[in-house]
């Protein structure tokens, strides 16, 4: 290879087999004498069980057991707390984590009491309607405010005031800002994300072979690693007895990262106590109420303000909704309470949550994992202040970002990683500069904006920045191998669900070992090929695992270099690596291709000399020392049709710095995917749960996922500002699409109607059509 | 157990299959586990998502709104239909890898079936009419909008006039 392709918007080495049908996805995986899993779900939110009944399900033809908590003994055990919380003073945290089935208590809706293990899934199902359960129902607990100051229940009963945790971080002096404020504002702010709904539900096959003492599991998993760890201590196994393997998965999102889902612990028990393999396939009504969501934030919020539109501080104290339990500790609302602080100085912040429990689907992070909901509330409060102060939005912002010399930047404050919330590296103005120019603004209000008002169309424009924490730690690893045909092998623990690590890892060892994109294979999410990991999540897969196999492929480099240095009895500077062979720059006729040389390296006679290794192979690890700061602004113009309240985007922007950039082509896929789920969150998707904690609009024709008739065409530019915690200078880009979407909405839907002129704020996401005709009731 | 079994013959990518089934097995899980033919994928089980679209004597169906049974006696092309091997992609195909128009894979075949059926009937489609056409398949990952751009592309060549 002579170009380099890392920066190289190269096709997919993946897309092939996906786009003929051949990718093996968990629901493919078929064994002789699988047995399929039905799980009989709560219908209601809160009861007691008194007793289930499964005699007359065990009876019917085709069924091979019915199972309830009881019969799982001593394996039935709540699960793990994946994330402990973050090592802040006074923080109050009450673990309640999930359980494989309800054993006395049910607390929400779709809760597994019983799994059926039958001939086929068409059976299984049949006989869940044999069961009987006998329950004592109890009062829902769904609304926030009322969980905590007149619970009608409470969700764990030795939890009496269903605070799941309570935790306190600020920095300066808020009380001694506010004193000095020339404005301040104070508004209540509601944020809702939904469920990520990713078109491959989630899914599980467990084979247990008994003569060979191995556990195999494929499942929709984003963490193999974590999970086969855990599976292996609760089944009685050591880790290399179970093997786990993440394979094409269907999108993830987040809630793909949750373990040990009930279903998660059920099947491979049952596989290993039936002797027989179990495949489980979670159908899309189960979907809605088994796979975590992440929900609503209700945040009194205000902003301490100089004249001349500076920030001097912000208090916030917000409610975050857990759900029934809450495993993955305080990831989401730590997240929420330090994204707020977005690429602006905030001098003093005064930041309280509570996060409670409710009788609904678990909450843990998806896609943006609680930032959404604190950029919503900066951006809402600079927009408010904005208006009241009558400075420009884009100007209000300006005014307070992070200048380019202050980084890092410390906010003082701890991040969901346990370290300080303290940004990388950045340049924040130039990335506001361009989205300005990009979608027009000044000549959208000065010329477009009045022209069309005139015409009686209702047009608006909206901006929203914003930062996020990505690639954070513990580590990833990577083993990278040349193979005696030439190929190159790369194995590292994270899973894949659409990212392209095909591809991204394949340019990083493709320029370090001379070969081409297409022959450096990938392997991702099996454990029996890569040991250690953490798994994909919080942006941070191309950011670790990528420098990771960079290591190691750098390594890999310096064997191949000494063993053909040997080889051709010369200095290692006078070879050059290309096109899959080594050669003696100046020599012509003088190569060895790279498969040779991996056979010499591993030879069948002779010594290997002590302290090397055989085989062109190494494996490295890479841990940062803190997660890579990206950044980004979102611009869009918008026009609103004042009797229906649907909307048409004329156009949106974004302008995003997430450092070195690998491969535009996934990058900018990233950033489309990220924005539609915005879209999606803003305007379209709302889980509706009513006083007895049903949610509503469990379907996909009620519970809206954008199409391609609402996700506009995007333009996407970038600035690059390398991440000085990396080699590679990378950071993470997974999320950043789906963080600013709700404020932007918001406040060009705002301008588009005229309304802060009129007395009315958007300081709720998601809105609607219904919800705009509802919010400007009074302007009728 | 089984109250009713049909025996069915039916023709999916030019082989004849034929089997019985039970009555109340649906079309996507006929092709899935019992043909093993897996490229269909199946996301949502109640028609909206479209990942589970087949062509069914040429036209656009959700197999999860389908029994096998009704099947009988008709022409099935799935996604395993469109090309020969991973290394002859139909234009679609080449053009969905062109334009980066996939990203975890999974709605994917749907996406392509819908879309052949739809470019089979209109040669040169506009963006406009491209997202109407493909405005009733879900797809959680990219955005839609390199999807659009394969599209468009893969009409251009597949009409012959550029490429």
């Amino acid at each position: 290879m002579s170009t380099r392709s890392f920066g190289a918007p190269i096709r997919r080495n993946e897309d092939a087999r996906l786009l003929s049908g051949q990718a093996l996805f968990v629901d493919d995986v078929e064994l002789p004498g699988m047995l399929h899993a039905a799980f009989l779900r709560s219908n209601v939110a809160h009861a007691r069980i008194r007793t289930i009944d499964v005699s007359a399900a065990r009876a019917r033809a085709g069924v091979v057991a019915v199972y309830t908590a009881a019969d799982l003994g001593a394996y039935w055990a709540p699960g793990p707390l994946l994330v402990p919380p973050p090592p802040i003073k006074g923080a109050v945290f009450n673990q309640r984590t999930q359980v494989p089935l309800a054993k006395d208590k049910i607390r929400h809706v779709g809760e597994p009491l019983a799994v059926v293990l039958a001939q086929s899934r068409y059976l299984a199902e049949d006989a869940l309607a044999d069961i009987a359960v006998d329950i004592e129902p109890l009062p829902a607990v769904v609304d926030l405010e009322a969980a905590l100051i007149n619970p009608s229940a409470t969700v764990h009963d030795d939890v009496r005031d269903n605070v799941a945790a309570h935790v306190w971080q600020g920095r300066g002096n808020y009380a001694a800002a506010r004193a000095k404020a020339a404005r301040v504002i104070a508004r209540r702010f509601h944020y809702d994300h939904g469920a990520s709904s990713p078109i491959e539900t989630r899914g599980i096959v467990a084979n247990w072979d008994a003569r060979a003492d191995q556990m195999t599991i494929w499942d929709t998993t984003q963490a193999p690693v974590f999970l086969r760890n855990g599976l292996a201590a609760m089944l009685g196994l050591g880790e290399r007895q179970v093997r786990v393997i993440a394979p094409f998965v269907g999108g993830g999102f987040g809630p793909k990262i949750m373990l040990f889902y009930p279903e998660e612990v059920v099947i491979p028990w049952a596989a290993k106590t039936l002797n027989r393999p179990v495949k489980w396939i979670e159908d899309r009504l189960e979907h809605f109420f088994a796979t975590t969501h992440e929900r609503g934030q209700t945040h009194d919020a205000e902003i301490a303000l100089a004249a001349d539109g500076s920030i001097l501080g912000i208090k916030d104290v917000f409610l975050h909704d857990t759900g029934a339990y809450n495993p993955y500790g305080l990831t989401v609302p730590i997240n929420s309470q330090c994204t707020l602080l977005g690429p602006y100085v905030v001098p003093n912040y005064d930041s309280t949550f509570t996060a409670v429990f409710t009788n609904k689907t678990t909450v843990t992070p998806y896609r943006g994992a609680g930032r959404q909901h604190g950029v919503f509330v900066i951006e809402r409060l600079l927009d408010i202040a904005a208006h009241e102060l009558n400075i420009d939005r884009a100007e209000i912002r300006r005014l307070n970002l992070i200048p380019p010399d202050a980084f890092p930047y410390n906010n003082e404050i701890i991040y969901q990683d346990f370290a300080p919330l303290s940004y990388d590296s950045g340049n924040y103005e130039p990335i506001l500069d361009k989205a300005l120019e990009m979608i027009g603004y000044r000549q959208f209000l000065a010329e477009e904006q009045p022209r069309l008002r005139a015409q009686g169309r209702h047009v608006g424009i909206g901006l929203a920045c914003y930062v996020e924490g990505t690639g954070i730690g513990p580590y990833e690893g990577a083993k990278v191998q040349v193979q005696a045909n030439g190929k190159v092998n790369v194995a590292t623990g994270i899973g894949t669900q659409g990212q392209g690590h095909f591809t991204v890892f394949a340019q990083i060892v493709a320029d370090q070992l001379g070969v081409d994109v297409i022959d450096v294979d990938i392997v991702t999410g099996d454990t029996d090929q890569f040991y250690w990991g953490a798994g994909t999540f919080a942006s941070r897969g191309a950011v670790v695992a990528g420098n990771a196999v960079n290591e190691a492929a750098k390594a890999v480099r310096q064997k191949i270099l000494k063993l053909a240095a040997e080889h051709f009895e010369c200095a290692e500077q006078d070879l050059e690596i290309k096109n899959g062979e080594v050669s003696v720059v100046g020599v012509p006729g003088q190569a060895v291709k790279l498969g040779a040389l991996a056979l010499k390296a591993n030879p069948m006679r002779g010594a290997v000399k002590p302290g090397s290794e055989p085989g062109l192979e190494s494996t490295q690890y890479f841990g940062p020392s803190g997660g890579a700061t990206a950044s980004g602004v979102h611009a869009m113009i918008v026009e609103v049709d004042p009797q229906t309240f649907t909307l048409e985007v004329r156009k949106y922007v974004v302008v995003h710095d997430c450092g070195t950039v690998i491969n535009p082509l996934i990058l900018a896929g990233q950033i489309h995917g990220g924005v539609a789920q915005g879209i999606g969150n803003a305007f379209y998707e709302q889980l509706v749960f009513d006083e007895a904690g049903q949610l509503l609009n469990a379907s996909l024709a009620d519970y809206l996922l954008p199409t391609a008739l609402e996700v506009p065409h995007m333009e996407i530019a970038h600035t690059v500002t390398a991440s000085p915690l990396n080699p590679l200078g990378i950071k993470g880009a997974g999320e950043a699409g789906a963080i600013p979407v709700g404020p932007l909405f918001a406040q060009a839907i705002e301008d588009a109607l005229g309304l802060l002129e009129k007395k009315v704020e958007l300081n709720e996401i998601p809105l609607s059509p219904n919800r705009l005709f509802e919010l400007t009731a009074k302007l009728r | 157990m089984p109250t009713d079994t049909h025996d069915v013959a039916v023709t999916v990518n030019g082989t004849l299959y034929r089997r019985q089934v039970e009555g109340r097995l649906l079309l996507s899980d006929f092709l899935r586990h019992d043909l093993l033919l897996a490229g269909t994928h199946v996301g949502c089980e109640h028609g909206v998502c479209g990942a589970c679209t087949v062509l069914f004597d040429g036209a656009p169906v959700r197999s999860c709104l389908m029994f096998a049974a009704q099947a009988d006696g008709h022409e099935i092309m799935t996604v395993e239909g469109l090309a020969a091997d991973r290394n002859h992609l139909h234009p679609l195909q080449q053009a969905m890898r062109d334009c980066h128009g996939l990203q975890c894979g999974y709605c994917t075949p749907g996406i392509l079936m819908t879309m052949k059926a739809y470019l089979d009937e209109t040669t040169a489609p506009d963006e406009a009419q491209i997202r109407e056409a493909l405005s009733g398949n879900l797809c959680r990952c990219t955005g839609y909008q390199h999807i659009v751009e394969a599209m468009l592309l893969a009409a251009k060549r597949m009409n012959g006039s550029a490429a």
